[in-house]
């Protein structure tokens, strides 16, 4: 678990100790100490609010830089299905795309083409497997983090099929191997990427070995230089484009069930509103449903820390660049890819366990519970923790103590100085 | 030793959408302890149905739970009506519940047949007039 890779990271120097990030972090994983904010590794799930919120831009994401392009003979860029929302104007994808090359890139593969054949696959899935229903989206790598910290007995119910952009890889490293009659190595797989999580995915993947993506880029870094890019004349060549309605639409809330053909889903996006969703699954409260998609970002992808446009704006032009567009621009044709089920079993991750044992859990609770009882209640955060519980939590775990509450310390202040008042 | 852990919560009864906040706690509680997933969902959809139950038939009431190392104890108490006919009570899509509610979408009359499903051990102690006292175990 301590060897797992975070994209999301803290630069030290540009953290004011402030308390945003320990109050909007859905898993209670930021505690500030000394002053400074520390990410609890285990409990981290990448999501990004931490960096959306920050106002000292102290919480970071660990991306490749467009550098990187030197590292290869040959490139391929893998723009995720909300890239082409970014820009104004595209009234056609393939101006992206197209920019794409003049930027280096000698290839681009849509993810959001590889995104159809997912639908596709996801049709067939619970079409052949209709006893696991309701089916729970795997495309968001921060749900499904979530998920294996959280929600244990919904693991099952995680739709065992790898991710449009490591489909998108895996078809594309293919294609350019026979293309090149290049060794593998000297071909670059570009994914660029709207948020942390997707990037922690490519690094430390669940439900895969390794993901066939080398490099990871932001959008908002790609932004800056397809502008100009873009601009320039058509030079005529449309091959690039492959993908239709259903896998554009991915890069919103609601985009992957439209490619599944049925009525009876959820579509829930927004980290709060996607654990209320699945506390709810998990008490059964939710019936009759063959499918949940869950999106850690509000809106959905367009909604990423690393995107460029306002997520709202992002979406309607997602849905007007839609238009004119076939339903779907790429097709299994019968044709299942390569490992394109998960090879590897989500496991559990108990994080919240108190102790090792319930009955040492139990101890701890009740100290947990006595000393909570004790606190003002106010969760002001000026501990350093995001409630006044998990003060308590801590300082059983070992790691404060009660004077780290600003109020108790008072109290203890105004004790000493009446105490000394009285000699 | 055997140590046990006791939690009490009072349910009340005409506030819909705070139905379901005393077994998402204890959900939350048995998470921590590290109890087995597969008994947390148990107790969680068990308790959630009788607090739903709280809510709708009895006017509200209270819950009791006990978690030791062995097994996990919910007692649920109300002054309500009580059940006239248990047996019909627990037979699944038997419902007694008015049109409004059915109309927000419970009522289905999986409630007790739920409860009995997903624990161990379940009781009904119940007066017509008086009140209803369910107690359900889950063992771990």
């Amino acid at each position: 678990m301590s060897d797992f890779e975070h994209s999301v990271y803290l630069d030290a120097e540009k953290c004011k100790g402030c308390i945003n990030c320990i109050k909007r972090c859905p898993t209670a994983a930021i505690r500030v100490r000394g002053g400074k904010a520390h990410i609890k590794k285990e409990f981290c799930i990448d999501c990004g609010e931490c960096v959306r919120v920050c106002p000292h831009h102290a919480k970071k994401t660990k991306y490749d830089s467009l550098d990187s392009l030197n590292d290869f003979k040959y490139k391929v860029a893998l723009p995720a299905p909300s890239f082409y929302a970014q820009f104004n104007n595209v009234t056609d994808t393939s101006i992206v795309l197209k920019a794409l090359i003049r930027l280096g890139f000698d290839d681009v593969f849509e993810v959001a083409a590889a995104a159809e054949m997912v639908s596709e696959l996801t049709r067939k899935y619970i079409a052949d497997h209709p006893e696991g229903k309701p089916y729970i989206s795997t495309a968001c790598p921060s749900v499904v983090r979530l998920i294996r910290v959280r929600f244990p007995s919904l693991i099952e119910r995680l739709l065992p099929i790898i991710t449009p952009a490591d489909l998108a890889a895996t078809l594309a490293v293919k294609e350019a191997l026979k293309k090149t009659g290049l060794e593998r190595k000297d071909i670059g797989i570009f994914f660029i990427s709207p948020c942390p999580a997707k990037i922690t995915a490519v690094s430390s993947p669940l439900g895969i070995e390794k993901s066939e993506i080398d490099r990871v880029l932001a959008i908002k870094k790609v932004y800056t230089k397809m502008l100009p890019l873009m601009k320039m004349e058509d030079a005529g060549d449309t091959e690039l484009k492959r993908a239709g309605r259903i896998g554009i639409s991915w890069g919103k809330s609601g985009g992957e069930v439209s490619g599944l053909l049925t009525d009876s889903y959820i579509a829930a996006d927004g980290i709060e509103n996607v654990i209320k969703v699945l506390e709810d699954l998990e008490d059964g409260k939710i019936s009759n449903m063959d499918f949940v998609e869950l999106n850690s970002c509000i809106g959905g992808c367009v909604g990423g820390v690393l995107q460029v446009e306002n997520p709202y704006v992002a979406k309607t032009k997602l849905t007007k660049l839609r238009k004119y567009m076939p339903v779907a621009g790429s097709h299994l044709d019968g044709n299942i890819p390569e490992n394109v089920y998960w090879s590897k079993e989500v496991e559990f991750m108990p994080v919240f366990r108190l102790g090792a044992t319930p009955l040492e859990s139990m101890e701890m609770m009740q100290k947990i519970d006595a000393i909570a009882e004790n606190l003002p209640g106010l969760d002001c955060g000026s501990c350093g923790a995001p409630t006044c519980h998990a003060l308590a939590e801590d300082i059983v775990r070992g790691v404060a103590n009660e004077r780290d509450c600003i109020h108790l310390l008072k109290k203890y202040l105004h004790k000493i100085s009446s105490d000394l008042n009285l000699l | 030793m055997s140590m046990t852990m006791k939690l009490h919560y009072d349910v009340s009864g005409d506030d819909f959408t705070r139905a379901g906040e005393a077994s998402g706690k204890v959900k939350a509680k048995l998470r921590q302890l590290g109890i087995d997933p597969t008994a947390v969902r148990r107790v969680a959809i068990a308790l959630y149905e009788g607090e739903i139950n709280l809510v709708i038939h009895a006017g509200g009431g209270e819950i009791d739970v006990e978690i030791s190392p062995e097994e996990i104890t919910m007692v649920l108490t109300d002054q309500g009506p009580g059940i006239a006919d248990v047996e019909k009570a627990m037979t699944e899509g038997f419902s007694t519940a008015s049109e409004n509610i059915r109309s927000l979408g419970f009522g289905a009359g999986m409630g007790l047949p739920n409860m009995k499903k997903y624990t161990d051990q379940m009781k009904i102690d119940t007066k017509l007039g008086e009140g209803t006292t369910i107690y359900m175990t889950v063992k771990l």
